[in-house]
C-alpha cells in the first residue's frame, strides 16, 4: 500500500514553503535517513528526510514549487514490490490531524491595519519604508559600526552562522572576523570580559542569543557594568548594549520563555529599552550603541519577523527615555511595551467599534520611565489599563499604576487595570501556553471594567 | 548466503542483542519525532539524538539500578535507554496530558523520579553542578550510586562546569562526566570555540582523570563505562569520558546546518554509524542473523508507532493544569 510523503513544517510558525529541489527521483529506493528534497522558507534552506523505506512512486510537487503548503502531500512512498501505477491513486491516508498546536496565537506576523499616530520627532513629509524588525536592528548595528570604529559585536552564532536568529546578516562579511565575534557559550565570561573592554572605552555591543541565557551573566551586568560609575565617583564608564530577544517565544517551555522588562528596570545605572516598532527598534538601538551607560535592549523573536514603516533618514536616531502616543483616543489609556503593544492597539481597534476611544502610548524605554507622558495621558482619559506579557508580580504595569495613583489620583475615574501573563512558568502544551499569555480578550475585559461597561 | 539456524552459545549473546535493539529503538523514535515535528504536532525545540546512541545505550549497559542519569535537551535518547516508556516521552514531546510532565515540560524537560532520570536541562551547563549534587547526595547518604552526568562539547566551555570539576574533587563525589563531543555546539565547531580540544583533558587541574572514547562503538562505550562506574563506586571520586561521536541531523529541527558540508555528515554515517557497524558485527560472530535483526526492528517499528498513536490520541492536558505544580 502506498503513503503519502507530506510537506514538513521546520519551525511551529511555518505554514508553507518553497520545494526547492528534488534529490531523489521517481523509481528511487530510499531508506530512513535518505535526503529527498530541500525545502525553503524565508528563513533558511533545509534538506527533509525520509522516516519510511520503500520506493519513490510520484513525485506530485515539482520543483521550484512556491507556496506549497505544510503538510499537503508531496509524493507518494511504495511499499516493497508495489508497482507505481496502483501509486496513481494513493490509498486515502488520512491527512495529519492539524492540532492547535500548529498556530500558536503569537505567531501571525501581521501589523495593525488602522493609522498609527507618527513621531513627534519626524519631520513631515519623511519617506517610510517597509522594513522588518530584524532588518532595523541589523541596519542600526551595521550604521554605527561604520561610524564609529570602537563598536563591535560579540556573541553566540553572531558571525559565521549569521545570528542564530538572523539579526545579525551579513556584518561578518562587512566587518570582519575582529569585529563580529563568535564566542564560546560562555555567558557570564564574554558578559564580563564586554565589560572590561567598555571600562577600557570600546563600545561592545554584547548579544544573548535569548534574555534567558543572560541570567548566567547576571552578575556581571548587575554588579559590574550597572554599578560602576557610581562606585568609581563617575571616574569610569561602561559604554555596553546588551541585546537579544526576550519574553516569550513559540512552544520552547518554562527555562526558554521569560519577561525579564522588570529584572533590569528596577536597577539603577542601567538603561532599559523594550520597543515594538520597527523604527523604534532601529532608532533606540542607534541610540543605545552612542549612549555612554550600560543599556539593556529588550527585543522580541515573534516580533522580529513583524514589518512596520522605517523613516528613510540619514541618521535616525531616538531619544531614549520618551514613550510615544501610537493611537489618540479620549476614553482611556493603554500603557504598554514591546509585543504587548500589538495587543493593545488590537484591543483598541475593536473597542472603537463599542464606542470606547483607547490612547495608546508604546512606552518604549522602562528605564527611566516617561512617567510625563502617561501621567497627561490620564489626566485626560481618567483610566487606565497598563497591558504587558510579563508576570503580575512587581511588573511594570504596577509600577507605572503605582505612579499613577500617587501623581494624578484625584484625576482617576477607575481604579488602575492591569493585564500581564499568568503567575506560572511557562507550559509547554499548545493549549496550556495560550492560557498562559495575555490576550486581545484581557485587554477589552479589563478596559470595559475600568470604563463600568461590560 | 547460508545463515546458521541458530546463533552459536555466546555468553553475552543477549546483553549484545539488547543493547542493538536498545539503540535502534533511539533512532526509529527519533525518526518518527521528527516526522511528527514536520507534521506541525510537535512545536518549539526538538533536538534528535540521531547518530549518538551508541553513548547513552553503551553507559545505561554499565550501570546499576541505583545509578542517577542527568543531561541536557537533547534527552530523548537518555529516557528511553533509562527504561522510560516511549508512548509517555513522545506524548510529552506533543504536549499531552500523557505525557510525562503532562505535557508541560516538552521535549526538554522531563523528568523520571522511577527511573532516576533527572532531566531534561534546557540552559546549556546547568545541569553539570545538578549532576554533581546528585553523587553529594549519594556520598551524604552513604549508598553505592553514582551520578552520570552528561552534557555537550559546548558546554564544556561553561564556567560553573569547573566549579562543580573542583568540588566533586575535592569532596571525592561518585559522578561520571560523560562528555558528549559531536563536533558541534549549533553551528559552533569544536576547533572555533575550545581552547583544549581534548575534552578528556578538561579536568587536569583539578587531578580529575579522564578518558577518551570512541562514542560510535557501543561495545567499548560500555567497557569504559564499567570501569569508569567501578572507579567512582570505589571512592576515588569523579571521572571524565569524553565520548568521540556525531550528531546527523541539525542541532534542532529548524537548523539549515550550512556550518558544515553533506559529505561530512555521509561520510560519517557509511563508515561510523552506531547501529548499522554494530549490526554487521553481531552478524560476523553469529550472534544474530540478518532476519533477527530484521524481527527486532520490525517490533522497534511497532512499538514507535504505538507511541505515535498515543502521543498524537492522548488528550491535551485541562486547563486546571496551569496552575498545578508550582509551588505546594
Ligand atoms: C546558557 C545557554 N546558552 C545558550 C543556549 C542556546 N543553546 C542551546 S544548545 C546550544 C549548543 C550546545 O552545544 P553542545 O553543548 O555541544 O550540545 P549539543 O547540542 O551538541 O548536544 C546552545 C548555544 C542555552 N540553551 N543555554
Ligand atoms: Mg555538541
Amino acid at each position: 500500500m502506498s503513503t503519502q510523503i507530506l510537506m514538513p513544517a521546520l519551525s511551529p510558525t511555518m505554514e508553507e514553503g518553497k520545494l526547492a529541489r528534488w534529490l531523489v527521483k521517481e523509481g528511487d529506493t530510499v531508506k530512513s535517513g535518505t535526503i529527498l528534497a530541500e525545502i525553503e522558507t524565508d528563513k533558511a534552506t533545509m534538506e527533509f528526510e525520509a522516516v519510511d523505506e520503500g520506493r519513490i512512486g510520484k513525485i506530485l510537487v515539482p520543483e521550484g514549487s512556491e507556496g506549497v503548503k505544510v503538510n499537503s502531500p508531496i509524493a507518494t512512498l511504495l511499499a516493497d514490490g508495489e508497482d507505481a501505477s496502483s501509486a496513481a491513486a494513493p490509498s486515502a491516508k488520512p491527512e495529519a490531524p492539524k492540532p492547535e498546536a500548529a498556530a500558536p496565537a503569537s505567531a501571525a506576523p501581521s501589523a495593525p491595519k488602522f493609522e498609527i499616530a507618527s513621531d513627534p520627532s519626524l519631520p513631515p513629509g519623511t519617506e517610510m519604508v517597509m522594513t522588518t524588525v530584524r532588518d532595523a536592528l541589523r541596519d542600526a548595528m551595521a550604521e554605527e559600526m561604520r561610524r564609529d570604529e570602537l563598536v563591535f559585536l560579540m556573541g553566540e552564532e553572531v558571525a559565521e552562522y549569521q545570528g542564530a536568529y538572523k539579526i545579525s546578516q551579513g556584518l561578518l562579511q562587512e566587518f570582519g572576523a575582529r569585529r563580529v565575534i563568535d564566542t564560546p557559550i560562555t555567558e557570564h565570561g564574554f558578559a564580563g570580559l564586554g565589560v572590561g573592554a567598555a571600562f577600557d572605552g570600546l563600545k561592545p555591543i554584547v548579544e544573548f542569543m535569548t534574555w534567558n541565557f543572560a541570567m548566567q551573566a547576571m552578575d556581571q551586568i548587575i554588579n559590574s557594568a550597572a554599578k560602576t560609575r557610581y562606585m568609581s565617583g563617575g571616574q569610569m564608564s561602561c559604554p555596553i548594549v546588551f541585546r537579544g530577544p526576550n519574553g516569550a517565544a513559540s512552544r520552547v517551555a518554562a527555562q526558554h520563555s521569560q519577561d525579564y522588562s522588570s529584572w533590569y528596570a528596577s536597577v539603577p545605572g542601567l538603561k532599559v529599552i523594550a520597543p515594538y516598532f520597527a523604527a523604534d527598534a532601529k532608532g533606540l538601538l542607534k541610540a543605545a550603541i552612542r549612549d555612554p551607560n550600560p543599556i539593556i535592549f529588550l527585543e522580541n523573536e515573534i516580533v522580529y519577523g513583524r514589518s512596520f514603516e522605517v523613516p528613510k533618514i540619514d541618521d535616525f536616531v531616538l531619544p531614549i527615555g520618551k514613550a510615544r502616543v501610537v493611537k489618540r483616543g479620549k476614553d482611556v489609556t493603554l500603557v504598554s511595551y514591546s509585543i504587548a503593544v500589538g495587543l493593545a492597539l488590537e484591543a483598541a481597534e475593536k473597542l472603537a467599534a463599542d464606542g470606547i476611544e483607547c490612547e495608546v502610548i508604546d512606552l518604549r524605554t522602562l528605564r527611566p520611565l516617561d512617567m510625563e507622558t502617561v501621567i497627561a495621558s490620564v489626566k485626560k482619559t481618567n483610566r487606565i489599563v497598563t497591558v504587558e506579557q510579563c508576570w503580575p508580580v512587581c511588573s511594570i504595569g504596577t509600577e507605572v499604576s503605582a505612579q499613577v495613583v500617587a501623581q494624578a489620583f484625584d484625576y482617576l475615574d477607575a481604579p488602575p487595570g492591569k493585564v500581564t501573563g499568568k503567575d506560572v512558568p511557562m507550559p509547554y502544551a499548545a493549549n496550556l501556553e495560550k492560557l498562559a499569555l495575555p490576550t486581545v480578550d484581557d485587554v477589552i475585559t479589563a478596559v470595559k471594567s475600568v470604563c463600568y461597561r461590560s | 548466503m547460508p545463515e546458521p539456524k541458530t546463533a552459536p552459545n555466546i555468553a553475552n549473546a543477549e546483553s549484545l542483542k539488547k543493547m542493538y535493539a536498545d539503540m535502534l529503538l533511539i533512532r526509529r523514535f527519533e525518526e518518527r519525532a521528527g516526522q511528527l515535528y514536520g507534521m506541525g504536532l510537535i512545536g518549539g525545540f526538538c533536538h534528535l539524538y540521531i547518530g549518538q546512541e551508541a553513548v547513552v545505550v553503551g553507559m545505561q549497559a554499565a550501570t546499576k539500578p541505583e545509578d542517577q542519569v542527568i543531561t541536557a535537551y537533547r534527552d530523548h535518547g537518555h529516557m528511553l535507554a533509562c527504561g522510560m516508556d516511549p508512548k509517555g516521552v513522545m506524548a510529552e514531546l506533543t504536549g499531552r496530558s500523557g505525557g510525562y510532565s503532562h505535557g508541560k515540560g516538552g521535549s526538554m524537560h522531563m523528568f523520571s523520579s522511577d527511573k532516576k532520570f533527572y532531566g531534561g536541562h534546557g540552559i546549556v551547563g546547568a545541569q553539570v553542578p545538578l549532576g554533581t549534587g546528585l553523587a553529594f547526595a549519594n556520598r551524604y547518604r552513604g549508598n553505592q550510586g553514582v551520578s552520570l552526568t552528561y552534557f555537550g562539547d559546548g558546554a564544556s566551555n561553561q564556567g560553573q562546569v569547573y566549579e562543580a570539576f573542583n568540588m566533586a574533587e575535592l569532596w571525592k563525589l561518585p559522578v561520571v562526566y560523560i562528555i558528549e563531543n559531536n563536533q558541534y555546539a549549533m553551528g559552533t565547531s569544536v576547533a572555533r570555540s575550545s581552547a583544549l580540544q581534548d575534552f578528556s583533558k578538561r579536568g587536569v587541574s583539578f587531578n580529575i582523570p579522564g578518558v577518551q572514547v570512541d562514542g560510535m562503538d557501543v561495545e567499548a562505550v560500555e567497557a569504559a563505562g564499567k570501569e569508569a562506574l567501578a572507579y567512582c563506586r570505589s571512592g576515588k571520586g569523579p571521572i571524565i569520558l569524553e565520548m568521540k561521536t556525531y550528531r546527523y541531523r541539525g542541532h534542532s529541527m529548524s537548523d539549515p546546518a550550512k556550518y558544515r558540508t553533506r559529505e561530512e555528515v555521509d561520510q560519517v554515517r557509511e563508515t561510523r554509524d552506531p547501529i548499522e557497524h554494530f549490526g554487521k558485527k553481531l552478524i560476523q560472530r553469529g550472534v544474530a542473523t540478518e532476519a533477527d535483526l530484521k524481527m527486532v526492528d520490525n517490533e522497534i517499528k511497532q512499538t514507535v508507532i504505538a507511541s505515535a498513536e498515543f502521543a498524537t490520541t492522548s488528550l491535551e492536558p485541562g486547563p486546571a493544569e496551569l496552575y498545578t505544580d508550582i509551588v505546594i
